[in-house]
């Protein structure tokens, strides 16, 4: 995907969550940590372009949260999680870059539930990869991209990477 | 009949001023100027023959602490370590202050030892440094010196008294040098080391302040004292300008000090813990200087047997102490590899010496003295395997050094005490 | 994910950290301390572990910061305080340890007088053993805390000028503190009576001098330790009055410290020792948040400290 395409799925996905969200009172973004945190930014931007309101933004880490620890031969980088505002009978967005095994949005739903009762959650993948391991599916996705297991999905943006495109390496 | 030949070693005499390769022969226990027929044979071509050696600072825990060490076993690693005479200190339980000890031990080494052991004698009633023991009558049951060893007498005017009276008898006396106010809680050698291990230290003047009040008592007295396990620069240059003076001081080192520094300790090692500690290398480099000028005339081991359950515990509570007594002369030979010491002078250290300041007539090779001789491969190379000592302890901080240098064989009366197989 | 360059399964001192585990610690605990803020101050990380707090040596804050800690990531707590030593009659440590270990305990915090009981542990068993003081040696968690606390309100810790004043020769506080700093690039200096802080320590990178006035009127961060006028200590200084009078931090000397230089105390406090009361509340001292700051890098170390060991065990 190029920056180009990345930006058109953006604004379908953005589409999407209007269609699907009659209450957008209640709406709130959270991104997963990293680069779940400006993807969450562009869709609740497009999103309030659209609606014409601003949406709150939150970001989680989920490294506390990951199952697989003793699997990982060194501890895993933390860094803090950031939801100012109460999650409680909001409709989260939760927005990350790479859907694969499911277990990351296990850990970051788990996290969600320590701040708070939401009404409701929703995930925004811009990238659907496939092999699930757990009973997890996105409600929105900006592409499925088959691939094999131990191939890389690398999601750059502008806001860390420099620029925009989604690369696979096999 | 009792006949040995000791063929084709270089033997090595210093009392008779011999250092040269030949045959050595015993007869009915004793050297003898010609062989005896139908003699056994020893080949100790490529070997140092000597004087049977003597470490005359041990502890064979008996009677009391048979757990860690018995007679037995003690005088079995001599034996495996190249000494025909250990000997003993009085801090067994009950100590040596009394007679009835002193039998036993002396029993006990004729009955179960395999090496000659000479007993010590208390200073002080129970080691406790108020009362004289009973000094006159030590000596009548057989000791060879007077020693608080383990504890040191810390109040001066009774150390001049039991000096003063140990010269009647003609016994030496022998001192652990500790001022209990320095030293305090120390459990090694105060300086950066304890600093950085958070240990309290064992400051080297705790051991000076020790060694220049025996001086001067040495010298009022005119008698002997002997200065045990010297760890410290400062002591050995206050011992080296005493004698210089012509007072009867003297002092003896011990293997781990002039092998190991305080560094040694960077993991807790209790196996390293002994009392005097390791100290710098400095002092290391002092007692070096001092065994090679002659200030320290005598090596010995201070051979410390200790369960391994008593020292497998956090440092502070560990008991001091270490084996030796199979090391001793492999680390002793590295002297004269390293051209500190010539050989004849290491030899000295450890027949002549010890035998003069004790009285004792051992350590020599003249023709009528008793057979004790040792024959040692001063090139064999070899790895100490603790768990095979003939001791009942295993504490020693050599576990597994590689060693060069080692006694092959042991007399005793003429008897061999201990041989390689 | 990135990784951490984690791969202790113990923390026995500083001495064995590099500037970057250190720096690590620090950035793990930055994320930890927002838990505290949360509603639900809980991740479960540390789910299923088994924590043992073994204080030879009683600490009620000390403990009570690692129960919290450890309660935090999930795990599970016993708490084991006896003031027995070797030399009573009972169990020896290392005995005491093994039965731990029967148990399947994953981590064992460790409080002991004896200077090296932490290694003496780590080398027995398979369990995570954290340091919580031994002796005279280490406090490391202290340490990092207190490095979290200048790093927080100062933004760095290189080039520093950092002040430790009061009984530094038996102190464990002080030997972790000044480990950490130098190996971080602060300039440290240590004051007090010539008897608690010889001079062996300038071989360790750090300035020592006998003059408080000289010692904390360029100080960034001033560090004061508790001083005790034990039965150990009385040969040391002579009475706690005179140590007040020449070494403690009163008004006055505090009027002639830098105007933002901060007071830290790792407690508890002797109000009128070392410190005047109402400068141990004032704005510059930080005390209480070092409190805080202490249980999030206690929960970073034993996230860090079990997360190693549980992926040691993994691969075996």
């Amino acid at each position: 995907m190029d920056g180009a395409a990345l930006e058109r799925a953006l604004t379908r996905m953005a589409h999407e969550i209007v269609e699907h969200n009659p209450e957008p009172e209640s709406l709130a973004f959270i991104g997963i940590r990293t680069h779940g945190v400006p993807l969450a930014r562009r869709l609740a931007r497009k999103v309030g372009s659209i609606l014409q309101c601003e949406f709150p933004i939150g970001q989680l880490d989920i490294n506390m949260h990951r199952d697989d620890l003793s699997l990982r031969g060194l501890p895993p980088k933390v860094g803090p999680s950031d939801i100012t505002f109460d999650v409680t009978g909001k409709d989260i967005i939760l927005v990350d870059d790479v859907l694969f095994t499911g277990r990351t949005i296990r850990a970051a739903m788990d996290e969600i539930s320590d701040f708070g009762r939401p009404r409701k959650i929703q995930l925004a993948s811009l990238v659907d990869r496939g092999h699930r391991e757990l009973p997890i599916r996105p409600d929105y996705v900006g592409k499925n991209v088959p691939t094999a297991p131990q191939d890389r999905v690398l999601v750059r943006l502008a806001e860390i990477d420099g620029k925009d495109e989604v690369v696979i390496e096999r | 009949m009792n006949a040995l030949v000791i063929k084709n070693g270089r033997v090595i005499d210093p009392a008779n001023n011999v250092d040269e390769v030949r045959d050595l022969f015993v007869v009915d226990a004793k050297i003898a100027s010609a062989p005896a027929p139908g003699a056994d044979a020893l080949d100790a071509t490529g070997k140092f023959v000597t004087p049977g050696l003597i470490d005359m600072h041990v502890h064979l825990r008996e009677p009391g602490r048979s757990d860690k060490e018995t007679i037995e076993t003690g005088t079995r690693c001599a034996a495996r370590g190249g000494f025909s005479s250990v000997v003993c200190m009085p801090n067994t339980t009950p100590a040596a202050d009394n007679t009835g000890t002193i039998a036993f031990i002396t029993q006990r080494a004729a009955a179960a030892g395999c090496v000659h052991v000479f007993p010590t004698g208390a200073i002080t009633k129970e080691l406790k440094g108020e009362e004289l023991a009973p000094i006159g009558s030590l000596k009548k049951a057989g000791v060879v010196a007077i020693t608080d060893d383990g504890r040191c007498v810390q109040n001066n005017e009774l150390m001049r008294r039991a000096v003063e009276y140990a010269k009647m008898f003609n016994l030496p006396v022998l001192d652990h040098c500790q001022d209990y106010n320095l030293v305090a809680d120390g459990v090694m050698n105060e300086g950066h080391w304890s600093v950085a291990l958070g240990l309290r230290g064992w400051p080297a003047i705790g051991e000076d302040v020790i060694v220049a009040r025996n001086i001067l008592i040495a010298e009022q007295m005119g008698w002997h004292i002997h200065c045990q396990h010297v760890s410290s620069a400062r002591s050995v240059e206050l011992i080296r300008e005493a004698k210089k003076r012509g007072i009867k001081i003297s002092g003896e080192a011990c293997p781990h000090h002039f092998t190991l520094t305080d560094a040694a300790l960077k993991n807790y090692d209790t196996n390293c813990k002994m009392n005097p500690p390791v100290r710098t290398d400095r002092d290391r480099d002092a007692i070096l200087a001092g065994l090679g000028d002659g200030t320290i005339e005598i090596i010995a081991s201070d051979h410390a047997p200790h369960c391994s359950y008593e020292k497998e515990v956090e440092f502070d509570v560990a008991p001091f102490g270490i084996i030796g007594l199979e090391t001793e002369l492999a680390l002793a030979l590295e002297l004269v590899r390293n051209r500190v010491l010539s050989i004849r002078s290491l030899v000295e250290k450890f027949t002549v010496n010890p035998a003069r300041l004790l009285r004792l007539k051992k350590g020599t090779l003249s023709v009528g003295a008793d057979a004790d001789i040792t024959v040692i491969d001063p090139e064999r190379e070899w790895t100490y395997d603790v768990a095979r000592s003939a001791s009942k302890s295993r504490n020693t901080p050599f576990a597994g050094w590689k060693l060069r240098g080692c006694a092959t064989a042991t007399i005793v009366n003429g008897k061999t005490a201990w041989r390689e197989d | 994910m990135t990784a951490t360059t984690w791969k202790h399964k113990d923390l026995l001192g500083i001495q064995e950290l590099t500037a970057v585990e250190i720096t690590e610690v620090l950035d793990t605990a930055t994320a930890f301390k927002e838990v505290g803020d949360r509603a639900v101050k809980k991740v479960p990380s540390l789910r299923g572990k088994t924590m043992v707090n073994l204080f030879i040596e009683p600490s009620t804050r000390t403990r009570t910061s690692f129960e919290l800690a450890a309660k935090r990531l999930s795990a599970d707590v016993i708490n084991i305080a006896t003031t027995a030593s070797s030399l009573v009659k009972g169990e020896t440590l290392k005995d005491t340890a093994l039965n731990l270990q029967a148990l399947n305990t994953d981590i064992i915090v460790i409080r002991h007088s004896a200077a090296g009981a932490a290694h003496f542990l780590s080398r027995l068993l398979h369990a995570s053993v954290i340091n919580a003081g031994d002796g005279a040696h280490e406090h490391p968690t202290q340490a990092l805390l207190d490095a979290f606390t200048i790093r927080e309100k100062k933004g760095r810790i290189a080039g520093l000028n950092v002040t430790i004043l009061g009984d530094i020769l038996y102190s464990r506080v002080a030997r972790s503190n000044i480990w950490l700093l130098t190996k971080l690039g602060a300039h440290v200096t240590l004051a007090g009576p010539s008897t608690l802080v010889p001079r062996v320590f300038e071989e360790f990178g750090c300035r020592v001098t006998h003059d408080i006035d000289e010692a904390i009127c360029d100080a960034d961060v001033i560090n004061l330790l508790r001083i005790q006028h034990e039965r150990q200590r009385q040969t040391m200084f002579p009475s706690i009055g005179e140590y007040t009078a020449m070494f403690g931090l009163n008004k006055e000397r505090f009027a002639r410290t830098k105007p933002d230089a901060m007071i830290m105390h790792p407690g508890p406090i002797n109000r009128g020792v070392e410190i005047d009361s109402e400068i141990a509340d004032c704005g510059r001292s930080v005390i209480l948040e070092q409190v805080t700051n202490g249980l999030a890098v206690r929960m970073a170390v034993l996230f860090l400290c079990a997360g190693r060991r549980s992926a040691m065990e993994g691969a075996e």
